[in-house]
């Protein structure tokens, strides 16, 4: 399991540093879809399978799929020449390094930072649970509605700015 | 527990006593045994799918009134081994331009985006890959992998026909992606349960009453055709329009890539004919032949999955292809808004009806279909006589003008 997590967990941050680093723009939607994936199976590992897949729908199957799509569709040049880097790298990574240092402190002092995941019984359906959850009022009921709701006004609104009524 | 009530996990055990009598560790013997059978499941697969090759030659031939391969081998059984042979020995074109990693993955993705639908295929109670409990959704993330593997090949050809094949394809995948989730959720909502085995079992019983195509007969059509529309197949078979873009995201292909490309295309058709069975008709359930065993319901289901993809070929051959504006007006005019009417109908009548007896239950569901139908056809009706009469009129007054 250990040596699992090792090898997903060095493609997903392998892909990530392809991401930032080819000059290819649609080679880097590519990675990102492989980094989006270790993620999913790092999600299947923790016995969580309906966000594993939902991840593969969202992410891979919607998200990257546009970032692609909008890629080809943009009429310029697709290899950029200039350098990658500019002179501001040395914030960025001493941002992204106190960021690690401070969630892995965070984490470190979480008593759950150490346990493995206990297996869950065999009539256990995390789907059911999950459901019954976003619809209860005493849990998730408030929250789950307003993203829907503010999802129904995106919908609206990008149908609305995309009709041509005069 | 013997060889015929459950053969699969007779195998695995006797397979594990060869392995530890080897003296190999318990967890890697299980770990050999899991990829033993998915090596086994995939060649049974593909040697299914080369079968298909000769099954949809011989039937197209049947509907164009044509005899269709009948010079090699007894009733032309031998012609997709030829096909295969001459796939083999054709040059291998990788076109200069290409993005050569991109390019040469795409075919391989292709396959296994359809090949990994089989890991929750039930063919029987005892023998399915894995029993997902979000399984209705497992399908839909294998989709996006095949459209990713279309855009891919689109892409990296660098030929501007694959591109707007690929192009056309996805546009047309992801929109018809819509209804076939929301039609997912009806079988969903009467098993209660996402997993296939789950949906399979809800469906029991002697008679095919309780099958949900007769509980929800507008859900099965609308899946039968968002299917269509995400295999890519005729009417829907925009991305290959010879006239306008040659052949689609498949152009630029030669030799065994192009048959990957071609096999995956048959292979889904044949997957989505089995899950249209699964979800719809019952699954391995058939008149109780399934009680006798796991073999004969394995039958059942890919019985049934040949008359689903017979039916697929049925309407690929017999319509035309249509144009990309009315394909995409049909989905998100047409099938989106009746998709939901019809999930939020059965949603309810299925709260409301909970305690009823069977028959209302069925009676009810399959009414207000119908109901729902002949709602459907009559605001179509409407729709299209008042476009006619805003047409004429418009003509007629420019007579009158000049």
């Amino acid at each position: 399991m250990t040596i699992l997590f090792l090898i997903i967990a060095i493609v997903i941050l392998a892909s990530a540093v392809m991401v930032v680093t080819t000059r290819n723009l649609v080679h880097a939607a590519l990675w990102l879809i492989v980094s989006l994936f270790g993620v999913a199976v790092l999600f299947a590992m923790l016995n969580a399978g309906f966000l594993a897949v939902v991840q593969v729908v969202v992410y891979i199957g919607a998200i990257a799929i546009l970032f692609i799509f909008a890629v080809m569709l943009t009429r310029r040049e697709m290899r950029g020449h200039g350098k990658p880097l500019n002179n501001n790298w040395w914030i960025s990574a001493l941002l992204s390094l106190l960021t690690f240092g401070g969630l892995a402190m965070l984490l470190s002092n979480w008593d759950g930072f150490s346990q493995t995941p206990a297996d869950f019984p065999s009539d256990f359906d995390g789907v059911a649970e999950l459901g019954n959850a976003l619809i209860d009022p005493n849990q998730f009921v408030l929250p789950f509605e307003v993203a829907s709701i503010l999802l129904v006004a995106a919908l609206v609104g990008a149908v609305y700015i995309a009709s041509n009524r005069k | 527990m013997n060889l015929w009530t459950n053969p699969i996990q007779v195998i695995a055990d006797w397979l594990m006593q060869i392995f530890t009598g080897w003296g190999l560790a318990e967890t890697l013997a299980s770990v050999l045994i899991d990829l033993i059978g998915i090596v086994f499941l995939v060649v049974f697969i593909l040697i299914l799918d080369v079968m298909l090759v000769w099954v949809e030659r011989k039937v197209v031939a049947r509907f164009q009134d044509r005899l269709g391969p009948n010079r090699v081998g007894p009733f032309g059984l031998i012609q997709p081994f030829a096909d295969i042979i001459k796939l083999f020995i054709k040059e291998d074109i990788t076109p200069e331009g290409a993005d050569k990693v991109i390019y040469n993955i795409a075919p391989v993705l292709s396959v296994s985006s359809v090949l990994i639908l089989w890991a929750i295929f039930p063919l029987a109670p005892v023998i399915i890959g894995v029993d997902l409990n979000v399984g209705v959704l497992y399908l839909v993330a294998a989709g996006a992998l095949g459209t990713l593997s279309i855009i891919m090949a689109g892409w990296a050809s660098n030929n501007k026909f694959a591109l707007l094949g690929a192009f056309r394809q996805v546009a047309a995948m992801i929109s018809y992606e819509i209804p076939m989730i929301v039609v997912l959720l009806i079988p969903t909502i009467f098993a209660g349960s996402m997993g296939m085995l789950g949906i399979s079992e809800g469906q029991q019983g002697f008679w095919p009453w309780n099958w949900y195509v007769f509980l929800s007969p507008l859900g099965a059509l609308i899946f039968l055709i968002s299917a269509i529309a995400e295999l890519g197949r005729a009417p829907f078979d925009l991305s290959e329009g010879e006239s306008e873009v040659v052949a689609g995201f498949h152009i630029e292909y030669s030799g065994m890539k192009f048959g990957w490309f071609y096999a995956g295309e048959l292979l889904h058709a044949f997957t989505f004919g089995g899950f249209w069975a699964i979800l719809f008709f019952g699954g391995y359930n058939f008149f109780g032949l399934e009680k006798l065993g796991p073999l004969v319901s394995a039958a059942i289901v890919l019985f049934k999955a040949m008359v689903g993809y017979w039916v697929i070929m049925w309407i690929k051959y017999t319509l035309m292809r249509i144009r990309i504006d009315h394909m995409l007006a049909f989905n998100w005019k047409f099938l989106v808004p009746l998709s939901f009417v019809v999930l939020m109908v059965t949603a309810l009548l299925n709260t409301l009806l909970r305690d009823a007896p069977t028959a209302t239950f069925i009676l009810s569901m399959f009414f207000s279909n119908v109901i729902i139908a002949g709602i459907t056809i009559e605001i179509l009706r409407r729709r299209s006589r008042s476009g006619r009469e805003k047409v004429e009129g418009q003509a007629s007054s420019g007579v009158k003008a000049t």
